[in-house]
């Protein structure tokens, strides 16, 4: 009984293609599931031929890693998707570009290199930075001294089935405070661990603490997001991509 | 995008003003809210004109929360109209849930604008697009927030002219307190008018005052200005006379009424939102109006009389709409959209053009009959079968004959049943409960055929695996239908026969698991019909149970019967009325209700002549395939019937994709019954 589409199955993917983009603005209140909509009506309307997953309801082929939460922005979004014919990256970065609201750019597009493993591996901390108009900066500087002077710090999260614990302090990489335009600014780089110590848990884990309480809500950007490297900063993910890329340019060159 | 809103050298002459964007403090409130995404603007297609470079600003709201209000199409018909002139500028504002509402008040920032985030206080006009009287309580909480006077008395020239539109405003008599016009019909071309008046009236220096505009808009063909208006009362309650206190504006108001679709062809560019809306879909509008004569239907008897998009003008707007927006789904909608007289073409003209791209073609199937499966099965093809609906609206066949939605039960089982056999699995069936005349016996019928239905499909589909869900509502007499003497069913009946219902169908384990039965209690209905055929004095029991908290009436999570039911006892006892006065009353001939100065072209006496025939279970044909009946509507409006077929058809279109694929979805989510909510 069960009907099958008829034709042929869906093209294979071709070409996977990787891709930074922004949450920018107003719209860093987009949630995740907002942003999958918008990309994904954005593929559409820039006519990337996309490959599909086969059956009765085709799913264009994208992978999402790693949403900052809503309410953060972030200048470094990451997602992945196949096409089912080969296209210039930058082409595809254009086009996409300027079908997305002003907000949501897309900064960067490369080719997958071969081999080079997947982009989710690569993911695995976040630097942010933090405003916290209306803090004083000794007082969070004290502040971010304790809780790096901690062993642990365990922080309540609120999740969908319920509250669950975790310890901000061990995702905290490194912390640092500075001050601009009379606003205290925390520098933090956090790890991507199980469950995902977000920038209100680095907020919990201060005012555990220190008892730090911002008299205004914070603003949280997602700075860069990657591997940690061996300085503790985050690596630039799609490095190895473009690794590859340049040492096939310089085979072919040489040919 | 968000920020330029600075003033042009030499803007428009009269008061300039510019208007700063409430932004920067809204943003922190917005951290602390539910789904911000809401209220932050910046869909795809939105637009921000600078405020000193036009002569009117309208603020157009509809009001309910912005996820059920951004698909609205009216309101993005008007947004994108009046964004087109040069002397005009639209933007958009939705009702604010209470989490951000609190915050507003706490920090004084008022109602805004989803676009510029412009205060809606400054705005020329505020436009309300009223598609359901549940939403009049939002109204009130919009005004109070964006710190507009409730009651259109006290506001002042600086304050907005706040007008009504939708099918509500046919009678908007219960909000006549808070609204300063309201506007009968088709909105396309009376906005320009309203913008004309407006525009005209502030470039000669506002002279005098609001009452001046005000009667210079009561001028304009299709708007109406309640205070112009006094009502009088007869010892019993019922309306003694409705006279104009000014010769200068007319007697009655006629509706406004778009004749040509196609020089029409909005929304051209479809907002589509950032945040997760109703409807997940682009729309194109194939024919306004309806003629099948259903005698529940408001919709169907206030925009007569037909008049159709071209097959051609139908597959240019598709086709534009699905550039612009990126949508994967298109839904061709109409009150009755197979009765469209090029649609079978449409159907496989539109299929073929969009093979092989993964765009979706829905149809609001609404009527039971063997062309929809047909024409179902041609836009589905190759695609996923998975639900269609039919709405028989009535249970048994005799109260479809009062109702004048005539299907046999062989009928209608035959055509469910062929639906099974073409490999639908999921069938939705719409009635509604409380009908006029209706006995226990006519909505058991129901069960009966959900059953019968069940059985045959297992048959015909050889599979278990079949589905019918029956959702069904309460029936709410409408203001200018045959049905507006009827008096309404209480709650009680309604809660009453939806429980007899619910235990027939569950009578038979075995079939009753295959049945679904959706429906919600009778209350809400009770307060919609108050609301709906309510006249100037139902206005200070909104008032009231806004002040005691109510608003978000349509959200059952929100919604207060017991406020509403306090509110009516205290609020109409001065007047000696009740509740039930309004709803469970039946009018007699000659009363004067309180629309009747309120023309939406149908004669009154062909009104209550159908009327009498619904009780004698008489039909009515429609007027497209049987000729003329004289509803009055065509020589009364300057209007007649605009059908095809025009004998054109569509070219196919070069375009991108890979998937040899067309999926469907006849579904019932396409279109939103216009008389169950
Ligand atoms: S006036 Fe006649 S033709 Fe026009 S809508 Fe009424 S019945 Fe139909």
């Amino acid at each position: 009984m069960a009907r099958q589409p008829d034709g042929p199955p869906p093209p294979p993917t071709v070409q996977k293609l990787r891709l930074r983009y922004t949450k920018r603005g107003p719209l860093r209140f987009a949630s995740h599931r907002d942003l999958a909509r918008a990309l994904e009506r954005a593929l559409r309307r820039a006519q990337v031929p996309m490959a599909f997953s086969a059956g009765f309801s085709p799913h264009p082929k994208i992978s999402y890693m790693g949403a900052a939460p809503t309410g953060a922005a972030s200048e470094a979004e990451y997602f992945e998707i196949g096409l089912s014919q080969r296209r210039d990256p930058e082409q595809v970065r254009a086009a996409l570009d300027a079908s997305l609201p002003p907000g949501i750019d897309v900064l960067e597009c490369v080719e997958a290199g071969e081999g080079t493993g997947s982009l989710a591996d690569r993911l695995d901390a976040t630097r942010w930075r933090i405003d916290l108009p209306g803090v004083d900066g000794d007082e969070l500087a004290r502040a971010v001294q304790a809780l790096l002077a901690a062993e642990t710090v365990t922080v309540t999260k609120r999740t969908k089935n319920g509250t669950r614990d975790v310890d901000a302090r061990a995702a905290v990489v490194s912390a640092a405070v500075a001050v601009e335009a009379g606003c205290a600014i925390l520098h933090v780089v956090v790890r991507q661990l199980t469950p995902t110590v977000r920038p209100d848990d680095v907020m919990a884990a201060l005012a555990a603490v220190a008892d730090l309480r911002p008299p205004l809500p914070v603003r949280a950007v997602r700075e860069a997001q990657g591997r940690l490297d061996d300085s503790g900063d985050v690596a630039d993910p799609l490095g190895p991509d473009r690794a590859v890329r340049s040492c096939c340019q310089e085979e072919r060159a040489q040919v | 995008m968000f920020a330029d809103m600075a003033a042009g050298a030499g803007g428009y002459p009269g008061r300039v003003m510019t208007v700063e964007s409430l932004y920067p403090r809204l943003e922190p409130l917005l951290a602390q809210v539910a789904k911000p995404i809401q209220y932050v603007g910046g869909e795809l297609n939105a637009q921000i004109k600078p405020w000193d470079d036009v002569a009117v600003h309208w603020a157009l709201m509809y009001p309910d929360a912005y996820e059920v209000g951004l698909p609205n199409q009216g309101l993005m018909i008007l947004y994108e109209v009046l964004n087109e002139r040069p002397d005009a500028l639209a933007e958009r504002t939705y009702a604010v849930w209470p989490d951000l509402a609190g915050l507003m008040r706490e920090h004084g920032v008022g109602q805004f604008t989803v676009d510029a985030h412009r205060p809606v206080r400054e705005f020329d006009l505020l436009g309300v697009s009223f598609a359901t009287e549940l939403g009049y309580t939002n109204l009130l909480e919009a005004l109070d927030l964006a710190g507009v006077p409730l009651h259109a008395v006290d506001r002042d020239e600086s304050h907005p002219v706040v007008v009504a539109g939708g099918h509500a405003a046919f009678n908007p008599e219960p909000v006549s307190d808070f609204v300063d016009c309201a506007v009968l019909g088709d909105g396309e071309q009376v906005v320009g008018d309203i913008t004309d008046v407006v525009a005209a009236w502030k470039e000669q220096g506002r002279p005098g005052g609001r009452v001046e505009l005000l009667a210079r808009l009561a001028r304009v063909e299709g708007v109406y200005v309640p205070r112009f208006y006094a009502v009088t009362y007869g010892a019993d309650g019922t309306i003694a006379e409705v006279l104009r206190t000014r010769d200068d504006v007319p007697p009655r108001v006629g509706k406004r009424t778009v004749m040509d679709l196609d020089e029409w062809p909005y929304p051209k560019q479809p907002l589509v939102p950032l945040a997760e809306s109703v409807h997940e879909r682009m729309s194109v509008e194939i024919f306004r109006g309806c003629t099948r004569g259903c005698r529940f239907c408001q919709a169907g008897m206030i925009t007569r009389p037909v008049r159709e998009r071209t097959i051609t003008g139908i597959g240019s707007m598709v086709d534009a709409g699905l550039k612009a927006t990126g949508y994967e789904e298109v839904g061709l909608l109409s009150l009755s959209s197979a009765d469209h007289s090029e649609i079978g073409q449409l159907a496989k003209e539109l299929a073929d053009r969009y093979e092989g791209t993964n765009t979706g073609l829905s149809l609001p199937s609404t009527r039971v009959d063997a062309f929809n499966v047909t024409l179902a099965n041609e836009l589905s093809r190759n695609g996923r079968r998975s639900g269609l609906t039919f709405a028989p609206e009535g249970g048994s066949e005799r109260i479809r004959r009062v109702i004048n939605k005539t299907v046999s039960k062989e009928d209608l089982v035959r055509t469910v049943t062929t639906a099974y056999a073409n490999g639908w699995r999921q069938v939705k069936l719409y009635f509604m409960c409380g009908l006029p005349t209706e006995t226990d016996e006519d909505v058991l019928e129901i069960a009966e055929l959900a059953v019968e239905v069940i059985r045959a499909g297992r048959e015909a589909s050889g599979s278990k695996d079949i589905r019918c869900t029956v959702s069904i509502g309460g029936f709410v007499p409408k203001p200018h239908t045959p049905f507006q003497w009827a008096a309404q069913a209480s709650a009680e009946t309604i809660d009453h026969r939806l429980r007899i219902l619910r235990e027939a169908i569950n009578a038979d384990r075995r079939i009753g698991r295959s049945i679904g039965l959706r429906y919600h209690d009778g209350k809400p209905g009770v307060i919609e019909g108050l609301l709906s055929r309510g006249d100037r004095r139902v206005g200070r029991v909104i008032e009231r149970v806004w002040r005691d908290g109510g608003h978000f009436d349509g959200w059952s999570e929100h919604f207060s019967f017991q406020r509403w039911t306090t509110a009516a006892a205290e609020e109409l006892a001065a007047f000696g009325l009740d509740l039930d006065w309004y709803t469970t009353r039946e009018r007699t001939e000659h009363e004067v209700l309180p629309w009747d100065h309120l023309d939406s072209g149908l004669d009154k006496e062909w009104l209550w002549d159908d009327w009498q025939d619904a009780i004698s279970e008489d039909e009515v044909g429609d007027c497209r395939w049987t000729g003329c009946y004289d509803c009055g509507v065509c020589p009364t409006m300057g209007t007649e019937i605009q059908i095809g077929p025009t004998g054109r058809s569509l070219i196919p279109l070069s375009v991108v994709g890979a998937r040899p694929q067309v999926d469907v979805d006849v579904d019932a989510a396409a279109t939103d019954p216009v008389h169950t909510h």
